[in-house]
């Protein structure tokens, strides 16, 4: 009788723990997470847009609760960006401009999102120009884009006000930069016109935005067999302008090294009154820089008069590590659709988006170029409208004016090595008065034609 | 007929051993014996350290020796093109500009910053109060974070009239001076920020060298009415001619290696003006957002390596008589 109810008593105990354990294998198995680190702002951004971001995670990681977020900071720069890449420590999720996502595919070095990305569904009705920047050579996608942008010419309307200047009436010719960069110098003392002249590439990518706006090109082609046009006759004028301001008018300041971050708060601390940089950077000027919105304003870049003239267009793709596996890259692929997709295509989300960002004293309504077509932007645009906090009376010239310009895409080849050797020229004229701008183009020139023909 | 071994008849032998002393401890060294002689534990403390030289000294320079030869962005499979990367270095049109510069920038280091902790140490040791805080003063930049001593000069050196520097320059109606922002005064100015940056440390070991030149031969000159000058140039400079010769070789090595400045100066700008060649090896290394070339950065960090060892080579057997005199 004894031995029965030991046996029974065990009996009961071990069922107990056999139940248990499964239960616990059971939740393990339905409760499993997966983590992925996924870019967030860039370092130095306020209180507000960190709270902002963090607002967003939560948010995702409520409807996706198998999926755990890790928000890291994040600026793309391209010696950063290289070494990150080569130890292999860039985040699950990251950003590259329009200007790598291709090449870095080919080279496998991204992750094959094609399968995931087809399952959106609204995968076919992107713009096929702006997903063909995130398609390898063998038709893989890996990347999706995250916005697309003009180049613009961002004024300081209260520099404008004090040199007697209309604030809403920003200049449509190269001269007229001029003569305003002049008048803002003399009745202000600030720079009337500044650029990017650091040895970053930033210096030749604004100088090729100049080109493009007087109907130059830097290469035709495309591949190892492009052809480097960078001395090409408009480049010689555009270099040439930019050393008559340097040197003749004086109205380009007396810092000739700013990179994107620091021409960017020299703006925004009102020291700039002209100066060039994507349509869309105003987020960066208030989330990094703390701009006053009354001073800013917005305005297409001036083209000369003749039919290849036109105005550079580039933009920012997100992409996923090549190692990571199927589930991370699921993970990855959802929060690129509900962070930076969703709110451009479903009503409900662009408005949640909007409210979070308004929350976060972030902007909402920042200019930029459509990724899938003008309909569907201005219709994301109308949902979002009662949240828009932008100025935009103030950036009426810009969104009025870029539908009716060319854009064109960065150089094709070689891209960062075309820029990185246009920082030269542009530097040796902003800190040399004798720079000799035709040689120094020649120059250029074959150095590009080398790094081109060697794929770099 | 049994041999008999000649170490066990000497061990029980009472007569005077045979062999020699080294051979009989060769004769006897096992590995048991070795153990027990603390052979063992001489190489447990050794381990460490072989470790980490292997691991972060010798490991990474077989590495780069590999890598010279080689074609990889650490990310695709590697292949070899034997000497290609130096090749291409040497045909890269930077490279004399870089070359040329990082000789500027030493010679102008060693004209101006060479003999400014010098004169440094021997003031403060003239000194009669205060000497510790003399040092202290003396040593302070060198415990700056170099990243916000750079920051600081850089706001120093803006070239506005409102910089630091064009201001107190102002006040003696002189600038405002483009500083940075131009390709003749670029390099100067960073000259300028690495001699205030560096010069604590030698100071620090002049002043420690100095405590060792006996006091006897500068109270035998001043008796016979030497001056301050005929005493340094007498008595102190031929006193510290070793360490000075040592500073002088490690300054030049050091200047040849520059980097910080130019890379958080200016990038190497204006128009290369202020390149140097870590920094070319840098932007092989770092400057593609595509991937680097490591190949070719490695294959010219093994050029400057190499020219190093040979000048150092030089130097010491050039300055060998003089410094053993």
């Amino acid at each position: 009788m004894k031995s029965t109810r030991m046996t029974a008593l065990l009996a009961v105990i071990v069922t107990s723990l056999l139940a248990v354990f499964a239960s616990s294998v059971s939740s393990a198995a339905t409760t499993k997470t997966t983590t992925i680190s996924v870019v967030s702002l860039i370092p130095g951004s306020t209180p507000e847009a960190i709270a902002q971001f963090n607002n967003q995670v939560a948010a995702f990681e409520k409807a996706n609760p198998s999926i755990k977020v890790k928000p890291i900071e994040y600026q793309w720069t391209g010696p950063t960006f290289a070494a990150k890449l080569a130890a292999g420590t860039l985040p699950t999720v990251f950003e590259v401009p329009f200007t790598d996502a291709r090449s870095l595919g080919d080279n496998g070095q991204l992750a094959d999102l094609t399968a995931e990305i087809k399952q959106l569904p609204y995968y076919s009705k992107y713009n096929k120009a702006v997903l063909a920047e995130g398609t390898t050579a063998k038709g893989k996608i890996i990347a999706l884009p995250k916005g697309a942008y003009a180049m613009a010419l961002h004024y300081n309307r209260k520099l404008f006000t004090a040199a007697g200047l209309d604030p809403n009436k920003p200049p449509t010719t190269w001269a007229q930069v001029q003569s305003y960069a002049r008048l803002i110098t003399q009745k202000t003392g600030k720079a009337g016109y500044a650029q990017m002249g650091k040895d970053d590439n930033s210096a030749g990518w604004v100088f090729t935005t100049l080109v493009y706006s007087l109907g130059g090109r830097m290469e035709t082609g495309r591949g190892t067999t492009a052809k480097a046009t960078l001395n090409n006759a408009k480049a010689v004028t555009a270099l040439s302008m930019l050393k008559k301001m340097r040197w003749t008018d004086n109205t380009m300041g007396s810092n000739f090294d700013m990179g994107w971050s620091d021409i960017n708060q020299a703006f925004a601390a009102g020291n700039v009154g002209m100066y060039i940089n994507g349509s869309d950077v105003y987020t960066n000027l208030v989330s990094a820089s703390n701009i006053d919105p009354s001073i800013y304003g917005l305005a297409p870049i001036p083209l000369a008069k003749n039919k290849t003239a036109g105005v550079l267009g580039g933009g920012t793709l997100v992409a996923v590590r090549p190692d990571a596996n199927a589930a991370a890259r699921a993970a990855a692929v959802k929060w690129i659709d509900f962070y930076y997709e969703r709110p451009l295509v479903d009503k409900a989300q662009a408005i949640r988006n909007a409210k979070t960002l308004v929350a976060g004293k972030q902007p909402v309504g920042v200019p930029a170029l459509p990724l899938f077509n003008k309909a569907q932007y201005d219709l994301a645009n109308t949902w979002i409208k009662p949240y828009i906090n932008v100025p935009l009376a103030q950036m009426k010239p810009f969104n009025t004016g870029i539908f009716n310009q060319q854009v064109i895409a960065e150089p094709a080849a070689s891209t960062q090595s075309v820029y990185k050797t246009l920082d030269g020229p542009v530097q040796a004229v902003l800190t040399d008065k004798n720079a000799n701008v035709q040689q120094l183009l020649d120059q250029a020139n074959s150095t590009a034609q080398a790094q081109i023909s060697a794929g770099k | 007929m049994a041999t008999v071994d000649p170490i066990d008849v000497h061990w029980t032998d009472s007569e005077p051993a045979v062999l020699s002393g080294r051979e009989y401890r060769r004769a006897r060294r096992t590995p048991l014996t070795w153990v027990r002689g603390g052979g063992l534990a001489t190489l447990l403390f050794l381990l460490p350290m072989l470790f980490v030289f292997g691991a972060f000294s010798w490991y990474p320079i077989v590495r780069t020796v590999i890598m010279s030869v080689q074609h990889t962005n650490l990310v695709s499979p590697a292949t070899w093109v034997g000497l290609d990367n130096f090749r291409a270095v040497l045909n890269d049109p930077v490279l004399p500009k870089a070359v040329e510069n990082t000789a500027e920038f030493a010679g102008l280091a060693l004209i101006f910053g060479y003999p400014v902790p010098l004169v440094a140490a021997v003031l403060m040791s003239e000194a009669r109060r205060f000497r510790g805080v003399y040092s202290a003063l003396a040593y302070l930049p060198v415990v700056i974070p170099p990243v916000v001593a750079v920051l600081l000069w850089k706001t120093f050196y803006d070239a506005s009239p409102t910089g630091v520097f064009n201001t107190i320059l102002g006040w003696v109606h002189l600038g405002p001076y483009p500083w940075l922002q131009s390709q003749q005064t670029a390099l100067p100015s960073l000259v300028l920020e690495s001699t205030w940056a560096n010069a604590g440390g030698t100071v620090i070991i002049y002043l420690a060298a100095l405590t060792g030149v006996n006091r006897e031969l500068y109270e035998a000159a001043s008796v016979d009415g030497a001056s301050l000058w005929r005493k340094v140039w007498h008595i102190t400079i031929p006193q510290l001619r070793g360490v000075l010769l040592l500073t002088m070789i490690l300054q030049i090595i050091g200047t040849a290696q520059v980097f910080l400045e130019p890379y958080l100066f200016t990038s190497g700008g204006p128009a290369n003006a202020t390149v140097t060649v870590l920094l070319m090896i840098y932007n092989y290394a770092f400057g593609n957002s595509l991937g680097g070339d490591y190949g070719s950065a490695t294959a010219l960090s093994l050029m400057l390596a190499a020219f190093l060892a040979l000048f150092s080579l030089l130097y010491l057997r050039l300055t060998r008589s003089w410094s053993s005199k």
